[in-house]
């Protein structure tokens, strides 16, 4: 069953009193412990925290690949944590967009089969699909590389691949998990920006980091320790 | 979209080269075993059909129980003038040929060796080659009181059977007789037949010392008649004169179609166990390439999680891993298949040239080939099943934590 929130503001995410609960051997890890968020259309939200604190598992459940102990997650004014698996791929694959600390490319596509791997899925016509990959890998500036396998590449210009998937389906939002973990300072920079101007254009950006530098090109911080938010802050 | 899971597919079995190949050995060497065998099968068995098919469907065959190769049998299974003579008079029959085909020692000068003779009436000879579709290729055939005259199969003279030169009008020692050539019969196609010497029925008798014997007898059915009332008629009247019970005969009459079918179910059976032993190893290969998705599987969790994440179902990812096992069968099968067509080719040729025998010609019909490819595919993809169900059933974020 589908449950719609009535609909307030322009908000498209919403944590209400969200925990998830790991069982490690008898003990019970709280990894995300009553977490209440609201995230609205165009937010750049990054969310902080030493390893550990439950950043990695909030964003997981956010974007739809975990199921939270308790608590609801409205994605759009629909509650996930209602939905049926393939429900769930549905609205990963159109609603939200995903970059990894370690790029995660399909290491036998090229930049541009990795790009229309998405659309494949949301079985998006061959030719519509491979001109929209052509259009995203020449804005994240890696038009000469679309032949490339992901080991020819490098870091940085990897983590633009994957950002550049991440827009395959023109998603409302993209989550990026520690994107920059693996890049040296100018690369990492470089795909911050590459938020900011997205965000500019309208995007949801939720950023999860323990970089602060990272951090601060979003308009709003959370701050979360033994999975619970520690303090907000933000510019907006 | 599943053009695309194809290509995705393929991409994948060539990432990783080595693995595919050696999973697909096993597929092919069982499809290849078993296209090679049924083609070969298939190929004798038309041969068998064609031959009888000259024969004609209106040809009764008698012949002593338990008789091996010709001129094998013994003691008192054996068949006589007195037999011929009954057969000849049961209603229907519009002739009956008698023959004796027996074992000897043959020489040429210092050179010996054992064949087998045939022996035949003049007349009894024409008729028979005339229903075989037999002839003289040189030389003349035997005329009533030929005496000590032979004709010769066709390898005598352009076969290996004699190291010397053979030819018409030399002589050949059989049982310590000599024989003189008086024609060569042409080629037949196996090298029993090709390897006869064929002498008056009467001369062979005496020169092996037998009395009275028919080791097989012909008949051809009246074109109003039955061909099996008249078997059955020929059985009856045989077991009465020889005083025998019924089930208990120790006499065979077969229509030429009960004869052909009882060959034909022969090679039905020898042909299903070979193909069943190939068939093992087609299971072995299934396993293979179950065990490589397994690993497959493995290796690719992280992958699997990063798929689901950007918008694959369990389908998408069960389809594509069980297209990828059925393109290892179906790549294994295609192979298979060709290896398949060369190895009974090569048998064809083999037998042709060192044994001189057409029984074992490769047949290949597309039905063997389209079900071999099928089949394989078919395999490929069963074997696929349970690892591409456990890939589509990981948890997205159980697949991406993987390391």
């Amino acid at each position: 069953m589908v449950e719609r929130k009535k609909k307030t503001n322009n908000e498209i995410i919403r944590l209400k009193n969200v925990a998830k609960w790991y069982k490690a051997g008898d003990e019970i890890v709280k990894a995300v412990d009553g977490v209440d968020i609201v995230i609205n259309k165009g937010d750049f939200v990054a969310i902080v925290g030493p390893s550990g604190s439950g950043k990695s598992t909030a964003m997981n459940l956010v974007g739809a690949l975990d199921i939270a102990t308790k608590g609801d997650i409205f994605l759009d004014n629909i509650n996930i944590e209602k939905l049926h698996e393939s429900d769930l791929a549905q609205i990963r694959g159109r609603k939200i967009g995903f970059v990894f600390q370690t790029f995660n490319l399909i290491p036998t596509l090229t930049a541009l089969e990795n790009v229309t791997l998405p659309m494949i899925f949301q079985r998006v016509p061959y030719e519509e699909r491979v001109a929209r990959a052509k259009e995203l890998l020449t804005k994240v500036g890696l038009d000469h590389r679309l032949t490339h396998l992901p080991n020819m590449l490098s870091g940085g210009e990897r983590q633009r691949v994957a950002v550049a998937r991440a827009l395959a389906n023109d998603p409302e939002v993209i989550l990026a998990d520690e994107p920059t973990g693996n890049l040296d300072t100018k690369r990492g920079e470089e795909v911050a920006q590459m938020f900011n101007k997205l965000s500019d254009e309208g995007k949801t950006i939720i950023l999860v980091t323990h970089d602060m530098y990272v951090a601060k090109h979003a308009d709003r911080i959370y701050k979360l320790k033994d999975g619970k938010i520690e303090n907000k802050s933000g510019r907006k | 979209m599943l053009k695309d899971f194809f290509v995705l597919g393929l991409n994948n079995l060539k990432r990783r080269k080595l693995r595919s190949w050696l999973t697909m050995i096993g597929i092919f060497i069982g499809i290849a075993a078993v296209v090679s065998l049924m083609s070969l099968g298939q190929g004798l068995q038309d041969y068998i059909t064609d031959e009888f098919e000259k024969l004609g469907s209106d040809k009764i065959i008698i012949q002593p129980k338990g008789m091996g190769p010709p001129g094998s049998a013994g003691g008192s299974l054996i068949l006589t003038s007195k037999d011929l003579k009954v057969i000849e008079n049961v209603r229907g029959v519009e002739w009956a040929v008698g023959f004796l085909i027996k074992q000897g020692q043959a020489r040429v000068g210092d050179e010996s060796g054992i064949g087998f003779a045939s022996g035949l009436t003049p007349e009894d000879r024409r008729s028979l080659n005339e229903i075989q579709g037999w002839g003289i290729i040189d030389g003349r055939d035997l005329k009533k009181g030929d005496k000590f005259k032979v004709v010769v199969g066709y390898n005598h003279i352009y076969g290996d059977i004699w190291d010397k030169p053979v030819r018409i009008g030399s002589n050949i020692e059989i049982e310590g007789y000599d024989f003189k050539i008086v024609g060569v019969m042409g080629k037949i196609g196996n090298p029993i037949d090709d390897g006869l010497l064929h002498v008056d029925k009467d001369i062979l008798k005496e020169v092996l010392g037998v009395e009275d014997e028919e080791s097989q007898i012909m008949v051809k059915t009246s074109p109003s008649f039955d061909t099996e009332e008249v078997a059955e008629t020929i059985e009856r009247k045989l077991r009465k004169s020889r005083g025998e019970k019924e089930k208990q005969e120790t006499f065979n009459v077969q229509t030429s179609e009960q004869l052909l079918n009882t060959f034909q179910n022969i090679f039905a059976v020898v042909q299903g166990v070979l193909v069943g032993i190939a068939a093992i190893s087609l299971l072995v290969g299934g396993i293979g390439i179950m065990n490589t998705m397994y690993t497959s599987v493995v290796e690719r969790t992280k992958e699997i999680g990063t798929m689901k994440a950007i918008g694959a179902k369990n389908s998408h990812v069960l389809m594509l891993f069980l297209i990828e096992s059925g393109l290892l069968g179906l790549v294994g099968g295609l192979i298979g298949v060709g290896i398949g067509i060369g190895l009974a080719k090569g048998a064809e040729y083999i037998a042709g040239i060192y044994i001189g025998t057409p029984l074992l010609q490769a047949s290949m019909s597309p039905v063997i080939i389209i079900g071999a490819l099928i089949f394989s595919f078919v395999i490929g993809t069963l074997s696929g099943v349970l690892p591409a169900l456990q890939a589509s059933r990981l948890k997205p974020v159980d697949a991406l934590r993987y390391e």
